[in-house]
């Protein structure tokens, strides 16, 4: 369990993180999203013990990191892949992280295999390829075989068969009991592998909430309605409160009204359906929607340009 | 519940502990090639200049070409090559920390022990062991090789002589306080190039700068320096009665002020390693 209370990092003017305040439960994915640069690996150095919050404070598993008795037993993170010497060989690097947590080395020899490195524990990591340095990385973070983890980007350039392990197995230590805290700017990952969100956006929580519940409060639900009779149609559903914007391919795009109640309306006035489709607004379109305010650095939109006074010299 | 591995035990009693950071960092000081390039490097350049020096003084001695007798030091010049290896020694002393900054491990290192003077004490004990039976190898390696070339030819010196087997330890320690007192400067810079650049300035341009000015002003800074340290701690002539020869501290003096510039460097590096983040 992580409890993070209005943790605040500021780097000279700018707030990276700004009193951010969240739990990561065990037994569930926490996805921890926001557009880069949102402060998501500050937070998670923070966690970490790397480093230091100019207010506010974590604790991990009720304590602070400095004060764990064994950390790599207690918290396990993949905080960058590039976090190995390139001349040390995996099997090294491993054995002497877990050489100061009083690890065997037959668990070091054990990840090994789980990740699929046992073959080229004794190369130089160097030598690694990006995938190959990631699951070194993982091995790392599960070399205390800890309650609670913690991986940012872990998926940041696998190929599909690494995505698919990783997400495997971040489904897999959550289900065993573990809390696991995944960081990522694509909302699409974290769609399939999250429970739960702590979205961020500027240092600043933005959302804290399942999944699920995520999703259904975007603005963004409607229905799409084709009818041979559209305008007869749109007056009774107007009339019923809803918003109805006809499309160019001659469908109704409705808003605020349940598919069921608009199938009802319909039939209660004869009016043919020829489709009656509800639309959840993609994960990534609420991320988009919650994180447009906070984006920091963002290209300017056809609006910012309009802008731009016509005519002159 | 957490699923235990078989491997991995039950949670021991207690907290992390000193000897374990040991353990890592000796793990980690020979599982890289740096190390024995280093280490080689030292041995090379440590007994090979030494052996250059000896073979022309011996044949200085042979073609009449000494003048001033009373300072010839035979033990200084077999240990001639030591402030070169002491450039090797330093390397590895910086890298020992900065590979760490320089790859990104020191996140991994402090995520498995989270106090950092425990981090930075077990690299300086496991650094200075190392350092030490090597630095020691060498100068005795350098001395006994030296007085066999020049023996026959020139004056030799024998470890039962007046300070000799002072100098050829002095010798030693010098590589291996001087070798930490680069590790605290890593420590403090954190960057490879910058701590290797900022050490060779120390050993071997200060001493350029300084012998530019007049001797008056020169000397009393120049023994401060620890090439000149080094020098005096390694030489039998530079002592006692002949002390004025040479702008030097007495070997104990000199000793004490190389021991207060590595924990100086240390202390420093310490304190801002647990300030600033990594």
């Amino acid at each position: 369990m992580i409890e993070a209370k209005e943790l605040t990092k500021r780097y000279g003017d700018t707030l990276a993180v700004d009193h951010l305040s969240f739990e990561v439960r065990p037994g569930q994915v926490t996805g921890f999203l926001g557009p880069n640069g949102s402060g998501k690996s500050t937070t998670m150095r923070m966690v970490m013990g790397l480093d230091r919050p100019d207010g506010g404070h974590v604790t991990v598993s009720g304590r602070r990191y400095h004060d764990l008795p064994w950390p790599l037993r207690e918290v396990g993170g993949l905080l960058e892949s590039k976090a190995v010497h390139p001349g040390r060989s995996a099997y090294n690097h491993l054995w002497a992280l877990a050489q100061t947590n009083d690890i065997p080395a037959a668990r070091v020899d054990e990840l090994l295999e789980l990740v699929g490195l046992a073959a080229v524990a004794r190369k130089r990591a160097g030598k690694f390829s990006l995938g190959m340095t990631q699951r070194l990385g993982i091995a790392a973070a599960l070399l205390g075989d800890p309650g609670v983890l913690l991986f940012d980007e872990p998926v940041n350039g696998l190929d599909p068969e690494g995505i698919l392990w990783v997400r495997t197995l971040l489904k897999r230590l959550a289900a065993e009991g573990r809390a696991v805290f995944v960081s990522s700017h694509l909302m699409s990952e974290m769609a399939l592998t999250a429970d739960h969100l702590v979205v961020i956006g500027r240092g600043r929580l933005i959302a804290d909430q399942p999944v699920a519940a995520f999703v259904a409060q975007s603005s963004r639900a409607w229905v799409r309605v084709r009818t041979p009779q559209p305008d007869p149609l749109t007056t009774a559903l107007v009339g019923a409160g809803a918003q109805v914007h006809l499309e160019a391919d001659g469908s109704l795009v409705v808003n605020g009204l349940a598919a069921a109640a608009i199938g009802d309306l319909a039939a209660g006035l004869g009016i043919a359906l020829h489709e009656l489709a509800p639309q959840a607004a993609s994960l990534e379109e609420a991320f988009m929607e919650l994180t447009h305010e906070s984006v920091e650095f963002r290209a300017p939109g056809p609006g910012a340009l309009s802008t731009i006074p016509e005519g002159r010299p | 519940m957490v699923a235990a591995s078989p491997a991995i035990g039950v949670l021991p009693p207690g907290r992390f502990r000193f000897s374990g950071a040991l353990r890592a960092e000796w793990t980690k000081i020979r599982s890289v090639r740096s190390t024995a390039w280093c280490l080689l490097a030292t041995v090379v350049a440590g007994i090979g200049i030494g052996i250059l020096a000896s073979a022309s003084e011996a044949s200085r001695w042979r073609n009449g070409g000494v003048i001033n007798t009373l300072l010839f030091d035979p033990t200084s010049v077999s240990l001639t090559g030591l402030i070169f290896g002491q450039l090797a020694i330093g390397v590895l002393g910086v890298l020992t920390m900065s590979a760490e900054y320089g790859s990104g491990s020191i996140r991994a290192t402090l995520a498995a022990i989270p106090r950092r003077p425990v981090v930075l004490g077990a690299k300086a004990v496991v650094f200075g062991a190392v350092a030490l039976v090597m630095s020691e190898a060498v100068s005795f390696a350098a001395f006994f090789i030296g007085q066999a070339i020049m023996s026959g030819a020139a004056p030799t010196a024998t470890l039962s002589g007046p300070d000799v087997l002072r100098a050829v330890i002095g010798g030693g320690l010098f590589l291996t306080v001087l070798g930490l007192f680069a590790l605290g400067l890593a420590t403090i810079i954190r960057h490879t190039a910058g701590s290797i650049t900022t050490f060779v300035a120390i050993l071997l341009i200060l001493p350029l700068v300084d012998s530019a000015f007049p001797a008056k002003i020169g000397w009393p800074i120049g023994r401060y320096l620890p090439a000149t340290i080094g020098a005096a701690m390694t030489s039998t002539t530079s002592q006692g009665a002949h002390a004025d020869f040479l702008p030097s501290f007495p070997f104990w003096h000199g000793f004490a002020l190389l021991c207060a510039y590595a924990l100086g460097a240390l202390v420093i590096g310490g304190v801002l390693m647990v300030r600033r983040d990594p």
